[in-house]
């Protein structure tokens, strides 16, 4: 018998059908990873192992955990399995703690909730489980709170929260997916480590092909909630048996075809579209007493690049290295407290804001959350028109639906789909919505920060393409922040790598990344999922 | 904390020194002449001259302003015309009155809306929700003086288990104070009951829907038990907010109501000095509510900090 099976599992949330004929079964010590794009059913497969779905959500099947029928356990069982037989770990550790209360409380809560344990035995517990997830107690004691810890480090209490009472199955839901490449790894070699140590089952979901294939012993594909493939990891994903597997190892993979470094390479003797010279941005610092001034922090640490016009460069480096800080200041949104931003030869760094305006058309950003940055209530036509009074010359209402329209036609969208609203557009529709904003002033310079890291690989591939096409049309440059070397590999012609405010290293682009010199380009390196090289470590291993 | 604290009752103090020179500056701009307004419009010219010359209207205006400001420091509060007794004196007889019946009130609407919010939230979309929700609207609409007047008829003509207004002091002893009381603190604490339980229901569900909630609830335990570990501290500052504001109101914003059950309370003294154009009174009433706003915004701070930490350092 398995340790967790699922047969013909079937879910329904009002009249949607979320979930048809899953079927999945891990046995114990075993990793299975779940991929699949988002609105597949991996998250809503999983919320019904731990059967915390929405009060509207029907299931039918069958779903035996250790033996447990686990859709007709009541709820006073399942209240004896999660966090005990059960742990769970989520995507998004910013929110996944209570802000108000430690982390000692937090672990040991769940401890003496199922053992019955007095306080102090359980904090011992607890003590010991975040000193295996790597929380020592020098430098985090139990009365840490949680916004005084960083993303991984929160993430590394949710795992020991989880992991505290030594669970037969443990499910992880996109654990690192917001976390940069270095933290994955270590976060992914935390869980790895557990699973052998302890025997336990792990259930890994995940959009990333190549996270998966390196972690999970087996694997299953869904989409449009149905299993379309499952089966050894490295035979299925080296074989990609399965029309969708072949097209999400595609997409995974996806390089766009450029055709501009030759025109990129010779303007080079042009003056350079962007000047960043020895910039530096310092935030006050935490004030530790009331007398003396406290030490800045100091965010960006003379930075000076250059970039043409035409030219796509790659900002890369982990999270609070200083890159959207460095953007910010690129886009005249925040002031460098020393040095000089030239665009185009004048100091914007220096300019007011009415004397800015008219250099604000030649540059725009696209943002990482496609969701979050359009206002809800506005009509389409109305977002991407919004920086047309960067404009010298107001446009009538006739001339600015045709430069809607023309917008979104080069982006791929429709004129029509203009007068909608942008719930009505998927993800990678509204991330178009977005690059048609940034590029309707008809701007030279394009800041994109993440902006593919939230969407699905299928989407990301031609949303990258869509990058590549407006990049050879209309000879916009980029500046691309990223952490994901994929995407820099992709798009760029060169990289700049990032740390602790200053770029460490820079070069063209597949230079860098084939062969980084830096301590911190190749941490950056070396922890980057990539598809290609889990596949052959696990071939190699079987022989 | 230390640091956090002076911070606070610094701006505290700002506050009071701006709100001092506005009360101070918005009477010396008003039309009228206090002196005049006192004598009525048949006073001889000498009269007038003399009592200018008493009230020290003849000073520079800084002057009587920095006179004004020391003498609240040290209690004076100045003397009222139509009383003719000292404002301080005024002020501490209503006092008594007052601030025993904003805190009544207070307990009372605490203690029936953050359990009626609770409840609410975790039957959220359920009857029982639908039902006290439903309440709470009408309480939100109900004027309280007009809820007054029907508690006034149940209690006091109908059932005669209190008596329906009036004050007979603190000398006549405990309970027949705070009995008099009862009836307009229920008055005042219904109606703001009614706004405190809708702000505690939706932060709630606001906080139910928070990832760490799911996170305890994969915890294995059990909904209640998440809702009163997890949410209900989370959700006490948006609660604790509007608890400070109704605290200020239930302490000045109780003219009506002392009207009606006939209270010497501190609304009645403003609202008669006010068409008296006793001013100095006025003046008096005003810096004390500006003061005990102050009081209990630091207070609820201080709250802030308590229930949540990272406010501890954000401070």
């Amino acid at each position: 018998m398995s340790l967790l099976e699922i047969e013909n599992l079937r879910l329904d949330i009002g009249d949607t059908s979320i979930l048809k004929d899953i079927d999945l079964t891990i046995e114990q010590g075993e990793v299975m990873g779940l991929v699949g794009e988002s609105g597949s059913g991996k998250s809503m497969t999983a919320l019904t192992v731990m059967q915390l779905l929405p009060e509207a959500a029907r299931a039918q099947g069958r779903v035996t955990f250790d033996g447990i029928d686990i859709l007709s356990a009541p709820e006073a069982a399942m209240n004896k399995l999660r966090g005990d037989d059960i742990g769970m770990v989520f995507q998004e550790p910013m929110t996944a703690l209570n802000p108000v209360k430690t982390i000692g409380e937090q672990v040991a809560e769940g401890i003496r909730w199922h053992t019955g344990a007095n306080r102090a035995d359980a904090e011992q517990t607890a003590r010991q489980i975040l000193d295996r997830v790597g929380l020592p107690e020098a430098k985090f004691p139990l009365a840490r709170y949680p916004h005084e810890l960083s993303g991984g480090q929160r993430q590394r209490v949710v795992i020991a929260i989880a992991c505290a009472l030594k669970p037969k199955l443990l499910i992880a839901d996109e654990p690192t997916t917001a976390l940069d490449v270095v933290l994955q790894q270590q976060i992914l070699e935390l869980l790895r480590d557990l699973v052998d140590e302890r025997k336990m089952g792990l259930l890994l979901i995940s959009h990333d092909l190549a996270v998966v294939a390196d972690m999970a012993d087996r694997i299953t594909i869904m989409r449009h909630g149905e299993v379309m493939e499952d089966g050894e990891t490295a035979r299925t994903l080296s074989e990609q048996v399965h029309p969708y597997t072949r097209q999400l190892a595609q997409a995974s993979m996806h390089v766009p075809a450029r055709k501009r470094h030759a025109t990129a390479a010779a303007t080079a003797d042009a003056p350079p579209l962007l000047s960043v010279e020895n910039v530096i941005r310092d935030y006050p610092g935490r004030r530790t007493s009331l007398l003396r001034k406290p030490a800045p922090f100091r965010a960006v640490d003379g930075v000076s690049f250059s970039l043409r016009a035409g030219q796509s460069v790659a900002l890369v480096g982990r999270s609070g290295c200083g890159k959207s800080t460095l953007a910010r200041m690129v886009l005249a949104l925040d002031r460098p407290t020393g040095g000089a931003i030239r665009l185009d030869g004048a100091e914007v760094s220096a300019l007011g804001e009415d004397a800015l305006k008219p250099h604000r058309r030649k540059m725009q950003v696209v943002f990482q959350d496609p969701y979050g940055s359009f206002n809800p209530r506005h009509k389409v036509e109305r977002l991407v028109g919004e920086p047309l009074h960067l404009l010298e010359r107001k446009p009538s209402a006739a001339e600015r639906r045709e430069m809607v329209a023309d917008a979104l036609h080069e982006v791929g969208l429709q004129p029509r789909d203009m007068d909608k609203y942008p719930h009505e557009f998927s993800g990678g529709q509204r991330q178009r919505i977005s690059i048609a904003r940034a590029i309707i002033t008809r701007p030279r310079l394009v800041v994109a920060d993440e902006p593919v890291s939230a969407l699905d690989v299928s989407i990301r591939a031609q949303v990258l393409d869509l990058f590549a096409d407006l990049n050879d049309r209309l000879g916009v440059a980029y500046l691309f922040i990223t952490h994901d070397l994929t995407v820099a590999r992709a798009i760029t012609d060169e990289v700049m790598v990032m740390h602790e405010g200053r770029i460490v290293e820079e070069g063209r682009t597949g230079e860098v990344l084939d062969n980084p010199q830096s301590d911190a380009a190749k941490a950056l390196v070396a922890a980057a999922p990539d598809l290609h090289r889990a596949l052959r470590r696990r071939l190699a291993e079987q022989g | 904390m230390t640091a956090f604290l002076a911070k606070r009752i610094g701006i505290g103090l700002l506050t009071l020194m701006v709100a001092s020179a506005v009360v101070f500056g918005v009477l010396e701009i008003l039309p009228g002449d206090p002196a005049q307004l006192m004598l009525g419009m048949n006073a001889t010219p000498e009269a007038l001259a003399n009592l200018r010359e008493q009230m020290g209207l003849n000073q520079p205006v800084l002057l009587r302003y920095f006179n004004w400001v020391g003498g609240m420091l040290v209690g004076d509060f100045g003397r009222s015309f139509t009383y003719s007794s000292p404002v301080i004196d005024l002020i501490a007889e209503r006092v008594v009155v007052s601030l025993p019946l904003a805190v009544i009130s207070l307990i009372l609407s605490t203690a029936i809306a953050i359990p009626v919010g609770i409840f609410s939230a975790a039957r959220r979309g359920k009857a029982a929700d639908t039902v006290s929700m439903g309440a709470a609207q009408i309480g939100v609409a109900i004027p309280n003086f007009w809820f007054a007047l029907l508690l006034i008829y149940v209690f006091a003509v109908w059932l005669r288990l209190v008596s329906s207004g009036g004050f007979p002091g603190w000398n006549a002893g405990i309970w027949p104070g705070i009995k008099a009381l009862l009836l307009p603190a229920v008055a005042l604490a219904l109606p703001q009951a009614a706004i405190l339980a809708r702000v505690t229901r939706s932060a709630m569900l606001e906080v139910l829907g928070e990832d760490y909630i799911r996170t305890a609830r994969a915890k294995g335990m059990p909904r209640r038990t998440v809702l009163w570990r997890h949410a209900l501290r989370n959700a006490m500052i948006p609660v604790l907010t509007i608890l400070g504001l109704q605290f200020a109101f239930l302490l000045a914003g109780t003219i009506i109501i002392e009207n009606v059950f006939y209270l010497p309370g501190l609304g009645r003294l403003v609202f008669q000095a006010i068409t008296q154009r006793d001013l100095i009174v006025v003046e008096g009433v005003v810096m004390l509510l500006v003061a005990s706003v102050v009081v209990v915004n630091i207070i609820v701070d201080i709250l802030y900090a308590v229930v949540d930490p990272r406010l501890r350092i954000a401070a």
